[in-house]
């Protein structure tokens, strides 16, 4: 019997540091760790990869890579990882590094080759050349590629772009978006930048000092008002939607989400059929009893208030609501929640000042 | 071949096999020293750097009664029937791999240390056994560190003398040595050959040493730029 996701608990403690890890995870799609550093999300992330020992449980799709018993080497272990910063042997050309870890992977395992790969990665134009004549960017691309010729069944990457430059960032994030729609294995992304992880991330796990707070499905999870990380200012839920139409004479365009639609900028001039992640931050929702279109705010969506929850800061009251199956977070005045009379199940008419497609 | 190319070609085979020998010995003993945090580190660090501070004469002696034919080594190489190592080239060898063990050990050590643990994760993450890591990783890039060992524990070698002389003697062909054969040139007042066997001596090792900075400074420059 195989069971599918990844299942790890681990247990270690080191120099003051404990990890205490309980995880099911899913079996494919982005799982993104997140939280402060020093949380304990990079150990996590050896301890899946065999980097540092620590007891425990790992087993990967059905495969046990770790339990009371057996251990296997991280060169026994079909994983790959990409490191944060530079990591190319700096001995061996751009095509060295790609074949270090591919001529090691049995050829009935190889399916992954240096073809696809370059491609996704756009690397043609760099194959002869050395990692010290690379840019940052370029050099993250490179190991990204050389760890996927090992054909990995699992992807483990450790901030791959903190170390870079916010243009290399812009530069390496659409080839992230490729290779998590195009790879059928689990990723597990480690990152501390809300915005990467509201970009690519389908699952969230939120970690503080070295235990688990809370995981689950991305929109779910942003979407929940007691959120025990305080996002505050950025709290933001994450909507998937298509994009329908664009308006040439007022530079709008429509995105239809399930439960409705809502008009955007349009900046980055999408094509009609795309799809796109939106993100609404809780600070640009407002709540009225009654549509009142004779205002600026053109999105207007009815919605149920759903929960209300005091925030962090005292007199804030940030409120879920949902339009369709959609959530939405409105943070509002704790006076106008009051005055509003907001319960859960009313019937209210959500306005949303500002959409943003996720970049 | 005549008595003066004899020892020569008797010195740089010594010096050759030494070499070999200790690259094959001295690697690992480094790499231990370069990684481990085992207690006996530091014993092991101050066994292995002996032979710098020790006069040659006193690891001379103690060798020659070890492998003498009442000491420990030489009865035991008596019994396999190696017969004992004192006065053959073979004992030679023996206490040259001993007396030049620092001159490998140091320079190896040093690279080592200076090897970043990331690039042997990222080999490991790329299905690379321990020792295939240490293989096309560790050496390609400790390659100036393995030159420059190398090269010393040659040169080291080539200009042994007082080991030599307590447990090689001076036996032409076997065990007589370049500093052996000068020294005698210049006890017998034959100034003339001493001057031939130490001037080439002196060419000979500047040349090497010459090389050697030649083609350190090029592989640095290879490792500055990135």
């Amino acid at each position: 019997m195989k069971e599918p996701g990844i299942l790890a608990r681990f247990a270690t403690g080191f120099a003051g540091f404990r990890l205490d890890v309980d995880l099911e995870l899913p079996g494919n799609g982005v799982t993104a760790l997140f939280g402060h550093s020093g949380c304990g999300k990079t150990t996590l992330l050896r301890c899946i990869a065999g980097l540092q020992s620590c007891a425990g449980k790992l087993s990967v799709n059905g495969d046990v890579w770790q339990d009371d018993n057996t251990r296997l080497p991280v060169h026994k272990r079909p994983l790959a990882y990409v490191f944060q910063e530079t990591s190319l042997f700096p001995h061996l050309s751009v095509n060295g590094n790609l074949g270090f870890g591919y001529h090691r992977t049995p050829v009935a395992q190889r399916q992954i080759h240096p073809p696809q790969v370059i491609d996704w990665l756009g690397l043609s134009h760099l194959l002869d050349r050395r990692p010290d004549r690379l840019s940052g960017g370029e050099r993250q691309r490179v190991a990204i590629a050389r760890a996927l010729l090992t054909s990995p069944r699992l992807l483990l990457m450790d901030e791959p772009l903190s170390a870079l430059d916010q243009l290399s960032k812009r530069e390496i994030l659409p080839y992230l978006e490729t290779l998590r729609d195009s790879l059928d294995i689990p990723i597990v992304y480690v990152s501390h930048s809300p915005a990467e992880v509201a970009r690519l991330a389908d699952y969230i796990v939120m970690m503080d000092q070295g235990r688990v707070v809370t995981r689950g499905c991305l929109q779910e999870t942003l979407a929940r008002p007691d959120q025990p990380f305080a996002l505050e200012e950025d709290a933001a839920v994450i909507v998937p939607a298509v994009i329908r139409e664009r308006d040439p004479q007022w530079h709008l365009c429509r995105a239809e989400f399930e439960g409705g639609s809502l008009w955007l900028r349009d900046d980055h001039q999408p094509e009609p059929g795309s799809r796109v992640r939106l993100q609404i931050l809780a600070r640009d929702v407002s709540i009225a009893l009654a549509a009142n279109p004779d205002q600026s705010i053109q999105n207007l969506l009815p919605a149920r208030v759903m929960d209300i929850a005091a925030d962090q800061r005292p007199g804030v009251t940030t409120v879920r609501l949902q339009a369709g199956t959609t959530s939405f977070l409105s943070r509002i005045t704790s006076r106008s929640a009051h005055q509003l009379g907001l319960s859960p199940g009313m019937e209210v008419c959500l306005q949303i000042k500002s959409v943003a497609i996720v970049e | 071949m005549s008595p003066e190319w004899q020892t020569v070609w008797l010195t740089l085979k010594l010096a050759g096999i030494t070499t070999a020998l200790l690259m094959v010995i001295g690697t690992p003993i480094a790499w231990w020293l370069a990684r481990s945090s085992h207690w006996l580190r530091q014993p092991v660090a101050a066994l292995v750097a002996l032979p710098l501070v020790l006069p040659p004469t006193v690891l001379g002696f103690y060798l020659l009664l070890l492998m003498g034919p009442e000491g420990v080594v030489g009865t035991l190489t008596d019994t396999l029937g190696l017969g004992t190592l004192p006065f053959t080239f073979a004992g030679l060898v023996v206490a040259s791999v001993l007396y030049s063990l620092p001159f490998t050990v140091q320079p190896l050590q040093n690279v080592f240390s200076t090897i970043n643990e990331r690039m042997l994760e990222v080999a490991a993450t790329l299905r690379a056994s321990p020792l295939d890591r240490f293989f096309t990783v560790v050496i390609p890039l400790a390659r100036p560190g393995f030159l420059t060992a190398a090269v010393l524990t040659f040169a080291h070698t080539l200009g042994e003398f007082g080991v030599v002389l307590m447990i090689g003697g001076n036996i032409p062909g076997e065990t007589r040595v370049l500093s052996v054969a000068i020294y005698d040139h210049v006890e017998t007042l034959q100034y003339g050959s001493a001057h031939l066997l130490a001037g080439g001596m002196l060419v000979f090792s500047f040349l090497v040493l010459l090389t050697l900075y030649l083609i350190n400074g090029r592989l640095n420059n290879g490792n500055l730029k990135s």
